[in-house]
């Protein structure tokens, strides 16, 4: 079977490719790349006016399984990633039980197979039931096929646990991704420290329990000479922190979430848990430190932390509701919207951040439009209007803070390995 | 009543942020009528009779509860009184069931004391009868806020350009941030002291909020002190090192008292750790306002019920 995507523009980061040109895909691979390409036996997408990329990759995902089925599962989180265009994500292991053996990874791979319409990665423990103490066993798991290792939620609170992370992993050359938020700073706090929480009385998590531990896991991964991936940064210290390492030659990664790249802790009401995420909204300081960062190639990645979450387990008062919020079928639209169109971020800078980069830094195959790789296509109309509305969203989360919000620019097609299997919006898989 | 056509009615009373200062006006020349009937030897009027309001208290507060009862049976209310621990709730019953099932029961108003800043807020998005906040976390306490307003003006006659102090552990105080909203509101400066373990960080940022590194400094001049409660717990949680060196550096004493104006009137929220945040000589002594403060209590929350419930108008048209 062939297809040819017709007159778009093609924007392939990988190198620097950005033209109106035709794609066609032959038995789920890219055959060729080029203008006015005729195939009699081709059927034909008209992508004209709209923009083709390279399909999305989100490399930080909450997809529950195993054991969290109420909040999400490979089928509804998989349809949430092609509806928001994305052919691959990566999924936390803060699961039931934490995803810390092979044979876990190996049972999640034949899941995602058997049910899921884009490609799940898997991402291992660091540490057996993300407990912090003992390391899992990583090499299994790179064996099965975990893509990195993260005791995302928690922060790997001991020190020589984290070196002996990085020492260990040095064989199997893959990256440690952190959640860095220092616990004693941050206990019980339920939102970014500054005005607004001193104004509501809630208690606070200050941008400093992320610098030190941004810093720390730094200075440990530079130590070691080890790759170390700082998952949602959000603190412009942080970021600089960020900065000054790679500068060093550090093989510091990092990535930022749509969320703390457009709103701040203002948003923050007494009511509304959806705004309710770890690490915190911060203020505009921050928000305008994290594009600098984008723009400047401190930050790698943009990734959703898609956390679904039961809608009786958001609906609560502020301090019981549970952190996150479903990020995959908004995240295109908040980043076109409120960074495309406000020219503060330039299409590539935004395409090359969820396809290539993270790619590279999960050392996929995935991430870039060339002959012979499999046709993991997004095709974006970065001039759609449209308006989120929980009711057509195919995660089982709720309680997203962008529900209600008018949006310029939807992926409007999702090819996994040549197949189409979102199309304006509707699964068809 | 209802000078410039303020109403209050089927108004939810969240915190004093959401009042305007003709609102928090009304509501103190409300009080001072109920002021008025408790000073009765029959205290009752009818003006809430066939009205249902109930106390839902997720925290224990003998206080605020009795105050709230006491207010409603006064005006003729039925006063249903629920306590729910906080840790059955976290596991059983969610809140919003709990709120639909007293609505299902044909209330007119909630009184709601929660642990949860927002708690009471919530309770505005699920159901219809006015709610009350008698306290949610560390956020606001309007009913204290506005009672210690009425104390304040029944003292000194005004509020415009007075300097208040509050005193104490300001982070955790859902009193100090209704005290600090409604002063402001009503054009008092504010001035806040303690140790900086217990200021929020940012709340310098707010206009018309002075923060104070030594409590002298503060109470220098002061008009009004509001004294707050210290709780034991900070101590072990590390955010001061001692009873005994807190009352020495940051407790009201008649020494610290001297600093501020000769009139100077001394509030304090209740119950008191007398020797800790305040001396004993200072709470009874002259410029004390505390057993005030309890009756002003009363009358506050008269008002309150009557302004939501009723709008105001003919107070005792039945009696
Ligand atoms: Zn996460």
């Amino acid at each position: 079977m062939k297809q040819i995507l017709k007159g778009g523009r093609v924007i392939n980061p990988a190198n620097h490719f950005d033209e109106i040109c035709d794609v066609l895909i032959e038995d789920g691979k890219i055959s060729r790349i080029g203008c006015d390409i005729e195939d009699a036996g081709a059927d034909i997408i008209d992508v004209s006016n709209k923009i083709v990329t390279p399909g999305l990759i989100d490399m930080h995902v909450h997809f529950r399984e195993p054991g969290q089925e109420a909040k999400e599962d490979f089928i509804s989180g998989s349809c949430a990633a092609a509806a928001g265009g994305y052919t691959t994500v990566a999924a936390m292991p803060n699961t039931t039980p934490v995803v810390d053996t092979a044979a876990i990874v190996r049972s999640l791979q034949r899941r995602a197979e058997e049910c899921s319409c884009v490609h799940i990665e898997i991402i291992g423990a660091l540490t057996k039931g993300q407990k912090g103490e003992e390391l899992a066993e990583v090499g299994d798991m790179t064996e099965a096929g975990a893509v990195a290792f993260s005791d995302d939620g928690h922060f790997v609170k001991k020190a020589k646990v984290l070196l002996n992370g990085f020492d260990y992993l040095r064989t199997f050359d893959k990256v440690i991704i952190n959640h860095d938020e220092e616990p004693s700073l941050v206990e019980d706090g339920l939102m970014n420290e500054g005005h607004k929480s001193a104004m509501l009385g809630m208690k606070g998590r200050p941008t400093v329990a992320e610098d030190i531990a941004v810093a720390r896991d730094i200075m440990l991964a530079e130590y070691a000479d080890a790759r170390v991936h700082v998952a949602h940064i959000s603190s412009a210290k942080a970021v600089d922190i960020v900065r000054q390492a790679k500068k060093r030659g550090v093989r510091v990664t990092a990535e930022a979430t749509p969320q703390h790249l457009t709103l701040t802790d203002e948003c923050v009401n007494l009511y509304d848990t959806s705004t309710k995420i770890n690490p915190p909204l911060r203020a505009q300081r921050d928000v305008d430190a994290l594009l600098a960062g984008i723009k400047d190639g401190t930050i790698d990645a943009i990734a959703t932390d898609h956390s679904p979450h039961a809608e009786e387990e958001k609906d609560k008062e502020y301090c019981y509701a549970p952190s996150g919020f479903p990020g995959l079928e908004t995240a295109l639209g908040v980043l076109l919207t409120e960074l495309y169109h406000t020219g503060k971020l330039t299409i590539q800078e935004i395409i090359s951040k969820m396809t290539y980069e993270p790619a590279k830094i999960l050392g996929l195959e995935a991430g870039s439009l060339e002959a012979g790789k499999a046709a993991d296509i997004t095709v974006i109309d970065p001039e759609l209007t449209w308006t989120v509305d929980e009711k057509d969203f195919y995660t089982r989360g709720t309680h997203s803070p962008f529900v209600g919000r008018i949006f310029k620019g939807k992926a409007i097609i999702t090819m996994v390995d040549g197949e189409v299997v979102m199309k304006d919006g509707k699964i068809i898989c | 009543m209802g000078k410039n056509n303020v109403s209050l009615r089927g108004k939810n009373i969240l915190g004093l942020e959401s009042f305007s200062p003709e609102e928090i006006s009304l509501v103190l020349e409300t009080a001072q009528e109920m002021k008025n009937i408790i000073h009765r030897d029959i205290k009752k009027v009818p003006t809430l009779r066939g009205k249902s309001v109930v106390n839902l208290f997720y925290e224990p507060s003998t206080r605020t509860r009795t105050s709230f009862e006491l207010a409603g049976k006064y005006l003729g209310a039925d006063v249903i009184n629920m306590t729910a621990s906080t840790s059955s709730v976290v596991k059983g019953e969610s809140l919003r069931d709990t709120l639909l099932t007293i609505e299902a029961m044909g209330v007119d108003a909630i009184i709601m004391r929660h642990k949860a800043e927002g708690a009471a807020e919530y309770a505005t998005k699920v159901v219809e009868p006015v709610i009350l906040n008698a306290g949610d976390g560390a956020h606001a306490h309007p009913t204290q806020g506005l009672l210690d307003l009425f104390t304040i003006m029944q003292y000194k006659k005004k509020f415009q350009g007075l300097k208040a102090v509050i005193l104490g552990d300001v982070l955790h105080s859902r009193v100090a941030r209704s005290d600090i909203w409604g002063m402001r509101k009503m054009g008092m400066e504010v001035h806040l002291a303690g140790p900086k373990t217990l200021m929020p960080r940012f709340l310098f940022e707010e206009p018309g909020i002075y923060i104070h590194d030594r409590i002298e400094e503060a109470l220098e001049n002061a008009d009004v002190i509001n004294c707050l409660r210290i709780q034991l717990e900070r101590q072990k949680a590390g955010l001061f090192p001692s009873t005994r060196e807190y009352a020495r550096i940051f407790g009201l004493n008649d020494a610290r008292l001297a600093l501020a104006k000769k009139d100077v009137l001394v509030m304090h929220p209740g119950p008191m750790n007398k020797g800790l945040e305040i001396s004993p000589y200072v709470a009874y002594g002259a410029h004390s306002a505390i057993q005030e403060q309890v009756q002003n209590g009363v009358a506050i929350r008269m008002a309150l019920l009557i302004l939501v419930l009723t709008g105001g108008k003919n107070i005792e048209a039945n009696s």
